[in-house]
């Protein structure tokens, strides 16, 4: 993998040509100005190792990654199949059977029941804490037009104290004539399903404190901000927010605002901090407000344990066993060919000149 | 020797550059115009569902131009524009590493090697032909007179330097009037111009070495110009003053190849004309009655050996002759209008019915190196082509002497002759066809052409002549004025040939100014040649390391840096455009501003740069094997199917660290900075990988380069994560706190390289280019040291005996004389001296080379 650490072993130090001998070049120097000054920069002669591709070198090197490779890809496969997940897709089931033929009317219209019971069955033990995430698809937070309409300088608080800074937030700046506290597409269209977790009636407590980042919640969003004219104009895209809470404290927006780079994202809801035992069922009553339907997008409740590695992701444990599994696959295969078909490198008689030569003369 | 305009010179290189930048940008339209419409069909389709997205329902009709305009801002990267940046400062580099170069110093003459043009150096690397002056490039120009033929006598023929022979002697002390006369004019029948030396002698000043050799060698023969006092000249001759006035001077031009002086005797007021010339110039002008057979015979048999000749005449001119002339002659040198020719033709009128007085040998010793400089630079594939103003035999035996034609039966040498047009059609043709008959044997052919015929030739026959200059990979071409120089030069890059020219004199800088790349040599007939030349050199064997080692390795180092650059802009705007892909095709950047801008000034731009240290093989290897050069003749290391690798390559590592990032942070990690900060983490260690396993040697300053980059890359994001009010605001804190970064990380570049190792391994073990093999034997045999010894003494010149032209032919002299070109029109196979030893020379290079490089240039 790496030419330069192999150095010592491969390298061959390259000095070329006897420098000479110091006081004649000095000498040489004095009486000369124009001649030119003797380093071994100047020379192209700084001292060199050429590791070349050896069968050896080649072969452990790729002996190597498989050695490195696989130690780590089974601990990150475990880490990722000891993560217990519980997915529930809710968007079709949350629609009553009637109105499932007009899923946008059923959710844009503000009269109609939203709410909607689940049940979901712990599969195993789930130790604390248990991250609740929102998962949305084919929803694009990353389009061009919409991750970049938002103001930081208002979200700040650092642009005034009314926040009339909405550049960069069409077309969601201003109702009236007066400016939207937070601006922008982003704010606007934040999610509003909510949920309420009970085990058997008893009520799951979910803190939804500290799921935002920290270093949002201090620097980037402001605590003397407070929501203005926000949701107040015809078209109402997701949430509300209350008017008295300080942006720096509306952590379902920060976490909203960090927007996703794929358009398959989850992102943080709350968290219940308690340990959670294999078979129990969990009733889910949630309000299915989030206008999904338009953009055939699916929304799913996930509730997952964390490891070392994050979530449930085999694809890096797989990911390193297979490229593991390769290198030793392809460090046997060249040790085969090397043993099967060998050739000697730096044989002068491959240059066709000397080919040609011995056969000429 | 008028100098013409010269061209800015654009290397083959930079050509090959600018055409793939043209092919990129027409793949950036491409990209664009493909997105453009594939993003303007989403939105229609899909993108008005987003209702978060707020798409205005009216919009005008140039909304349809948006898209596209976002693609072309987010491909523009594509084209690396950094690139001329790089380039610039490589090139540079490559310049100073040539003006800095010890073993291109010349002790001799104190003058180091000098690029003039920092452009060019790749050029170096791929020359085709090159084409060499005689007179002080190949020979040193120290003109030495050593024979004369004074009225049918010979001297110095014995031991090979007249001023010892002790008949001259004899006759000089003799007074015999012939040998007198000839020694005036060796003294007087000049522009030398006696000056007072610091240690009391006479010096002489002169513009030409050969009058320079002349008043010296007169002067030791007891005939010294002591003072010049206006027009009066004053020579001691055995301690007798003689004074002459010099009435009038006639000017030596490359057209009349002769000059003459009209003196006045100021002891008995006879007036001479004395003139000094080319055999055919002063010959053909004998006085009728007089026997020249004996002159002719002199002339070829000094040229046989290489020695330069001149014809020395003389007539003693009425008063009222010369008194009519001199009216004329003052009438031509006033008008305005074609007073060189009017002058010329004036000044024939007097030089005529001359008495032949003798016959001037004199030498010009080969430099040292020379032949083996030939040698090496034809068994790296260059043609050479000697243009010379001497006359043809001369030519052909100097052409001999230092292997730049091998004698028969390996080599054969072909004349074009003929006065008129048709007979040089005809020579031409026959030429053509012998060539084309011998291609198959081993046989090394040369033409040989005089300054009439190509003339002709370069007029009428311009297509016979290119194919035959395309077929023959040595020429000659003797009795050749500086436009015609210009010509040839001109006429082989109309072939798509790299040229190298390379002179000394001003009747040079014509060809050097037309030429890919003009070499001067900063030699004893000024620097005329080197001011105009793109590089200068002091001696001709420099030649050799110029073109294989600074040539060879700029190109080398240019190609992989081109290339590389185009590598990683081409990565990073693969990601961008892969990520459009799954943003709705609404051109939105995955990288933000800082990030794009530092990737191309930053992060990628340091490691590269140190190639200029690469070194594939070591000097000694190329000096050896010369054949390697083929590599960069050819343009193997940069042209569009390497280029193709590389755009793969980019390709491959776009989708490895794309694909591996948005899979390890999908889900809840898929935070948009933090991605972009993991993509272009994985593209910064892949690109550290890519310059590592393309660096053939590694000096400190490469790890230097390569490793404290990567470190730089993560000490400036760090900084920037430590600012609040950036939007990268604690993600690098964040990324390298997870193990999933770092192991995302090594992942990429597993991935990423293994496949790159695996294949470069393959071919550099089974499939070896020579370059490989090459580079495998300097490692596991260390070199040949015996060929390190054989370069080092080549390089220095002091151990090395000077060897005069004359040495390897005297052995084989033949007194009596054996003319080596018959003169009748129907030989056009001659033999070329076959008593000559021919063990001296070397083997040929092989005939595919060449024509494997016509191959490559046809496709």
């Amino acid at each position: 993998m790496n030419n330069a650490s192999s150095s010592g072993i491969n390298g061959v130090a390259e000095g070329t040509g006897p420098p000479p001998p110091a006081a004649a070049v000095a000498a040489a120097i004095k009486k000369n100005s124009k001649r030119p000054k003797y380093s071994k920069f100047t020379q192209q002669e700084l001292p060199a190792c050429k590791p070349i591709l050896t069968p050896q070198w080649v072969i452990s090197v790729f002996l190597l990654i498989g050695v490195v490779f696989i130690p780590i890809g089974i601990p990150s496969l475990l880490a990722s199949r000891d993560v217990v997940e519980i997915i529930d897709r809710y968007d079709y089931e949350c629609i009553p059977e009637d109105m499932r033929n007009d899923k946008v009317g059923y959710i844009q219209n503000g009269n109609s029941e939203k709410s909607c019971t689940r049940t979901l069955k712990v599969p195993k033990d789930m130790k604390q804490p248990i991250y609740i995430y929102y998962e949305l698809s084919n929803f694009y937070q990353n389009h061009r037009r919409y991750v970049k309409s938002r103001n930081d300088v208002q979200l700040r608080g650092s642009g005034g104290d009314d926040g009339s800074d909405t550049s960069g937030c069409d077309p969601e700046s201003s109702n009236d004539g007066k400016p939207i506290v937070p601006c922008g597409l982003i704010a606007w269209s934040l999610f509003n399903d909510t949920y309420k977790f009970s085990i058997n009636t008893q009520e799951l407590a979910v803190n939804k404190k500290g799921i935002s980042w920290k270093s949002d919640r201090d620097h980037k969003f402001g605590s003397n901000v407070f929501p203005k004219n926000f949701q107040s104009g015809k078209l109402i895209g997701g949430a509300k927010l209350n008017d008295s809470i300080p942006l720096s404290d509306q952590e379902d927006l920060i976490v909203w605002m960090r927007t996703a780079a794929l358009p398959t994202f989850r992102k943080l809801y709350g968290k219940i901090e308690q340990d959670l035992t294999a078979n129990q069922v969990i009733t889910v009553i949630l309000e299915n407000n989030y206008n999904t339907y338009s953009f055939s997008g699916k929304k799913k409740l996930v509730l997952s344990t964390t490891s070392w590695l994050g979530g449930k992701n085999d694809f890096l444990g797989i990911a390193y066993l297979t490229v593991g599994g390769i290198c030793f696959f392809l460090a046997i295969l060249f040790v085969i060919i090397y043993l099967v078909k060998p050739r000697k490198l730096g044989d002068p008689s491959y240059l066709s000149w000397n080919r040609n030569q011995t056969g000429q003369l | 020797m008028s100098r013409g305009i010269p061209e800015p010179k654009l290397t083959a290189v930079d050509a090959m550059i600018d055409k793939l930048t043209g092919a990129i940008f027409l793949f950036q339209i491409v990209v664009v115009v493909v997105l453009g419409i594939a993003g303007n069909v989403w939105k229609d389709t899909e993108a008005r569902k987003l209702w978060y997205v707020m798409y205005p329902i009216e919009k005008p009709w140039y909304e349809l131009l948006i898209i596209p305009l976002r693609f072309e801002l987010l491909c523009s990267i594509m084209i690396p524009i950094s690139i001329k940046v790089s380039l610039d400062l490589v090139k540079g580099l490559y310049a100073k590493f040539i003006d800095w170069d010890e073993l291109m110093y010349d002790l001799e003459t104190k003058t180091p090697s000098h690029a003039t043009n920092t452009a060019i150096s790749e050029d170096l690397g791929q020359v085709e032909y090159i084409l060499t002056d005689k007179t002080g490039t190949l020979t040193e120009n120290k003109m030495v007179f050593k024979r004369c033929c004074i009225s049918g006598t010979y001297y110095g023929n014995e031991s090979g330097d007249a001023l010892k022979d002790i008949s001259l002697l004899d006759a000089i002390s003799g007074n015999t009037p012939d040998v007198i006369r000839f020694l005036m004019i060796m003294a007087i029948c000049n522009t030398v111009v006696p000056v007072k030396c610091s240690t009391g002698n006479i010096c002489y000043k002169a513009q030409s070495q050969d009058e320079e050799a002349l008043v010296n060698a007169a002067n030791l023969l007891h005939m010294s110009l002591t003072n010049k006092n206006g027009s009066v000249l004053d020579v001691n001759f055995n301690g007798r003053m003689i004074q002459y006035e010099i009435l009038d001077i006639l000017e030596f031009t490359s057209d009349r190849k002769r000059m003459s002086v009209v003196v006045k005797d100021l002891q008995n007021g006879v007036i001479l004309l004395l003139t000094k010339g080319a055999d055919e110039v002063i010959l053909p002008y004998a006085s009728h009655g007089q026997q020249v057979r004996i002159f002719f015979d002199a002339v070829e048999q000094y040229a046989q050996l290489g020695l330069r000749t001149l014809c020395f005449g003389c007539r003693e001119l009425e008063d009222d002759e010369y008194r009519n002339w001199a009216s004329l002659f003052k009438e031509a040198n006033s008008t305005l209008i074609d007073r060189e020719w009017k002058l010329a033709e004036v000044c024939q009128k007097l030089e005529r019915d001359l008495k032949i007085i003798g016959v001037t040998a004199i030498e010009d010793r080969l430099q040292e190196g020379v032949t083996e400089t030939i040698e090496t630079l034809r068994k790296a594939g260059i043609n050479f082509w000697m243009l010379t103003g001497d006359k043809q035999s001369t030519a052909i035996q100097i052409a001999l002497s230092c292997n730049f034609i091998s004698p028969e039966p390996k080599g054969q040498l072909l004349m074009i002759t003929g006065k008129t047009v048709d007979e040089v059609l005809q020579s031409i043709e026959r030429i053509l066809l012998t060539i084309r008959i011998t291609t198959s044997e081993p046989k090394e052919v040369a033409f040989v052409v005089d300054g009439w015929a190509l003339e002709i030739a370069l007029r009428y026959h311009k297509s016979e002549f290119t194919s035959l200059a395309i077929l023959s990979r040595t020429a000659i071409c003797c009795r050749t004025t500086p436009s015609q120089k210009a010509q040839l030069v001109a006429l082989l890059k109309s072939c798509d040939y790299r040229t190298l020219a390379i002179g000394d004199g001003g009747n040079d800088v014509r060809m050097i100014q037309h030429a890919d790349i003009g070499v001067g040599i900063s030699g004893r007939e000024g620097l005329q040649a080197a001011r105009a030349a793109d590089y200068s050199i002091g001696k001709f064997r420099f030649l050799k390391r110029l073109i294989l080692v600074h040539g060879r390795y700029s190109y080398n180092r240019t190609a992989f840096l081109s290339q590389y650059s185009f590598y990683k802009s081409l990565l990073i705007c693969f990601i961008q455009i892969l990520f459009s892909l799954i943003s709705g095709m609404s051109g939105s950047s995955l990288f933000n501003s800082f990030s794009l801008m530092a990737y191309n000034v930053f992060y990628t731009s340091i490691p590269v740069l140190t190639s200029v240290l690469d070194k594939d093989l070591s000097e000694n290897t190329v000096m050896q094997n010369p054949q390697i050069l083929f590599y960069c003749q050819a343009g193997r290391i940069l042209n569009p199917s390497t280029f193709a690798g590389w755009f793969f390559r980019s390709l491959f590592h776009a989708v490895v660290v794309f694909m591996i990032t948005v899979h390890a942070y999908s889900d809840e990690k898929c935070e948009l900075e933090e991605l972009s900060m993991v993509v272009l983490s994985g593209c910064i260690w892949l690109q550290a990988f890519v310059v590592v396993i393309e660096t053939n040697s590694f000096t400190l300053v490469q790890h230097l380069a390569i490793w404290g980059n990567l470190v730089g890359f993560y000490i400036i994001n760090y900084i920037l994560s430590a600012i609040p009010s950036v939007g990268m605001y604690t993600i690098m804190f964040r990324l390298c706190r997870q193990p999933s970064y770092w192991i995302t990380l090594f992942l990429i570049v597993a991935l990423g390289m293994g496949p790159v190792l695996a294949i470069k391994y393959f071919r550099y073990t089974y499939r070896p280019s020579k370059i490989n093999t090459l580079q495998q034997e300097e490692r596991f045999h260390g070199g040949r040291i015996l060929t390190i010894e054989e370069c080092e003494s080549q390089e220095n010149p002091l151990e090395k005996d000077l060897s005069p032209v004359t040495i390897v032919h005297n052995k084989n002299r033949n007194p009596v004389y054996e003319p080596l070109l018959s003169d009748s029109p129907t030989a056009t196979r001659r033999s070329l001296g076959t008593s000559i030893n021919f063990d001296s020379f070397q083997p040929i290079q092989p005939r595919f080379f060449s024509s494997h490089l016509r191959n490559l240039k046809s496709n």
